[in-house]
């Protein structure tokens, strides 16, 4: 049955109408749960406000696992599910570029677009810093091809590397998530309060 | 926390609650699409879109810029583009219900609102390299790849939490 698109279930058109939709859904969850403040965001890098790291792995794990029941249910065929290719050392370099932007500019592309939909100048003048980094790779492109194209490993999973089923390894994530909650509620306890 | 704190903290959702509902949009999208969430691919759109209308020339003279026309004629036209329109819509919307609207700088007493501003930018561009040199960012990449068991989602996800906290003492006058 799904995905929709591919198996031709809906057109291209209809596609793009979700696909807004669905957008919808996503800024409408992302900015009630608080993620159009930055300094809100940034609370879970010193322990004051953990929204980020119980809203993040809530959602993987309610999605990694409702993925796998729907695919149980023959409700979607995975194999037609897009999973993000693997460069390795792309994928090291961006996330260091991306953290250093992340506890510097307080928000991420998506959360900088909620806050800029409410007023937020910081969250606006952040999304203007998006598109000059962007235009900072399309244009260096030449030089960065390299390191883009490095340890190309195909769409390989965590699952396949650690040669355990996706149900275990959903086990694991859903195991360390909750260890992490438990931590985030211990850490927000006791650290220093910042009004905000 | 003081009344007012606990006040304010109150016009959120719970954060499990909402961590939930996030994951069944997650879960429709791959459903519907058969893709995750995603943010920053959509300013790409726009960007090459923009840089194609303003230098012609240039686009059809560098690699990068003709090999993706080539594959996105349309670039506007992208899955990513209508969903990035809608993730503004809809956070406008909570934040009327939520009686948030408000144009502001949100900053630390501590700092001024133009060093707020600079460290934005800042942060703003290295974001916006970093997702493209990363193939995605905090939805596309991290999300949306650890809902699929992508490793190099994974792997980019753990690279952008454990730099922010690296280098999280060293920008701490900015938020606490």
């Amino acid at each position: 049955m799904g995905p929709l698109i591919t198996n031709g279930i809906i057109s291209p058109e209809t596609d793009l109408l979700l696909a807004f939709i669905i957008g919808i859904g996503f800024g409408f969850v992302l900015e009630s749960s608080g993620f159009s403040s930055s300094r809100k965001l940034a609370g879970v890098f010193y322990g004051y406000d953990m929204v980020v790291l119980k809203v993040f792995f809530t959602a993987g794990i309610t999605a990694m696992t409702g993925l796998l029941f729907f695919s149980l249910f023959g409700w979607i065929d995975m194999d037609m599910v897009y999973i993000n290719p693997t460069f390795l050392t792309s994928a090291i370099a961006g996330g260091v570029i991306m953290g250093a932007g992340f506890i510097m500019g307080g928000f991420c592309p998506g959360t900088s677009l909620c806050g800029a939909a409410i007023g937020k100048i910081d969250a606006m003048v952040f999304v203007g810093g998006l598109f000059i980094g962007v235009l900072m790779f399309t244009e260096g492109y030449p030089l960065l091809e390299g390191l883009y194209n490095a340890k190309p490993m195909g769409m390989v999973k965590i699952s396949e590397i650690l040669n355990v089923s996706d149900g275990v390894m959903a086990l694991l994530f859903i195991a360390m998530a909750s260890g992490a909650f438990w931590l985030a509620e211990w850490f927000e306890k006791r650290s220093k309060k910042v009004e905000y | 926390m003081n009344e007012r704190g606990v006040e304010r903290s109150k016009k959120y959702i719970n954060p499990y609650l909402g961590g939930v509902l996030l994951g069944i949009v997650l879960i429709a999208a791959n459903f519907v699409s058969g893709r995750g969430l995603g943010a920053s691919g959509a300013v790409k759109s726009v960007v090459v879109e923009a840089v194609d209308i303003v230098a012609p020339n240039h686009t059809e003279n560098s690699a990068f810029y003709s090999e993706y026309l080539e594959l996105h004629p349309q670039p506007l036209k992208a899955w990513l583009v209508f969903h990035v329109l809608g993730v503004i819509v809809g956070g406008f919307i909570s934040g009327v219900l939520a009686n948030r609207l408000k144009f502001k700088v949100e900053h630390s007493p501590r700092i001024t609102s133009r060093r707020r501003l600079i460290f934005a930018l800042a942060g703003g561009i290295l974001f916006g390299l970093g997702s493209q040199i990363g193939r995605g960012c905090t939805s596309g990449a991290a999300l949306s790849g650890m809902a699929v068991f992508s490793f190099g989602g994974i792997v980019t996800m753990m690279t952008i939490f454990a730099t922010a906290y690296g280098l999280a003492y060293f920008f701490r006058k900015n938020w606490i």
